[in-house]
């Protein structure tokens, strides 16, 4: 159920990117989908009942062991949210910049533009 | 607990089709930053607390690299009238790739239960085992970006570093100066 509910996550992020006629709009759709990505990534990883992978003090190991959620999925995901935030950047550098060629965010008035 | 992540996923999945739907660019971007604030309380919630800081950080930096490019145009609204040969590619394409990927979905270990503990050598038990014997970090997330896979903390700074440049090259109205000869 929850897998299907984030992979419906997925699907509206892809929705946007291939319907959508206005350039940020799609960018939100690209943000969506990393969104949907991570969280799928963090869900594999989970244990049911699992704490965090922290070690305290007075932390028994072979009980730790059982009850630890997976550490590996988030440090890579850790990775990937930061770089989907310098994707990011770079895609509305290029939404502004178009728009100062342009002077419109309408990717078919774009189209119609050029040469 | 999983009727949490549930009731969270059902949240964000409004959240972003009103983000997608919606007619002003300014409360798309508002309801844009709702998903990702539900991405990190969810994130809290299935045990990973430095990813949700990290969440929140990256969520506003998002809100303000959007509003910036919003903010400033007048022009933000685009009227809406698709093409139908457009429309009805996409609709098909998205149709086909929701049949494989529930497919996929089917071939998943069940919810709330990793894949390391049905794997005997997953490298995650051995994080867990050693990871504080090893490099001194009670906090084994950290141990393993920092220790055991601190080449791959090393390509995500250059990722960025790399995207950040293409964005300043981008955004820079002039091309620089050429050196006067003197």
């Amino acid at each position: 159920m929850a897998f299907t509910l984030c992979f419906v996550l997925f699907m509206v992020g892809l929705y946007g990117v291939l319907s959508k006629k206005n350039m940020v709009k799609i960018v939100m759709g690209l943000v969506i989908m990393n969104c949907a990505v991570n969280l799928f990534l963090i869900m594999l990883g989970y244990k049911k009942g699992g704490v965090a992978p922290i070690l305290e003090k007075k932390t028994n190991l072979a009980d730790f062991l059982a009850r630890s959620v997976d550490p590996l999925p988030q440090a890579l995901v850790l990775t990937s949210i930061v770089i989907g935030l310098g994707v990011l950047a770079l895609t509305i550098g290029i939404c502004i910049r178009l728009y100062e060629k342009y002077g419109t965010f309408d990717i078919t008035e774009i189209r119609r533009l050029k040469g | 607990m999983e009727l949490l992540i549930i009731l969270l996923l059902v949240f964000m999945i409004i959240a972003a089709l009103n983000a997608l739907e919606g007619k002003d660019l300014l409360s798309s971007v508002v309801s844009l930053s709702a998903v990702g604030f539900g991405l990190s309380v969810a994130f809290l919630v299935m045990g990973a607390p430095d990813i949700a800081i990290v969440q929140v950080v990256v969520e506003i930096l998002t809100l303000i690299i959007l509003i910036r490019a919003t903010i400033r145009h007048d022009l933000t609204t685009v009227a809406e009238g698709t093409e139908f040969f457009g429309l009805l590619v996409g609709v098909v394409l998205l149709f086909v790739v929701f049949l494989f990927g529930l497919e996929a979905v089917k071939a998943l270990p069940p919810f709330g239960a990793p894949i390391m503990d049905a794997v005997a050598s997953a490298p995650s038990r051995y994080y867990l085992e050693h990871g504080l014997k090893e490099t001194g970090a009670a906090n084994i997330v950290t141990s393993v970006i920092l220790d055991y896979r601190a080449y791959d903390t090393l390509g995500e700074a250059t990722v960025l570093f790399t995207a950040i440049l293409g964005a300043l090259a981008i955004l820079r109205g002039r091309p620089l100066k050429k050196k006067k000869k003197g």
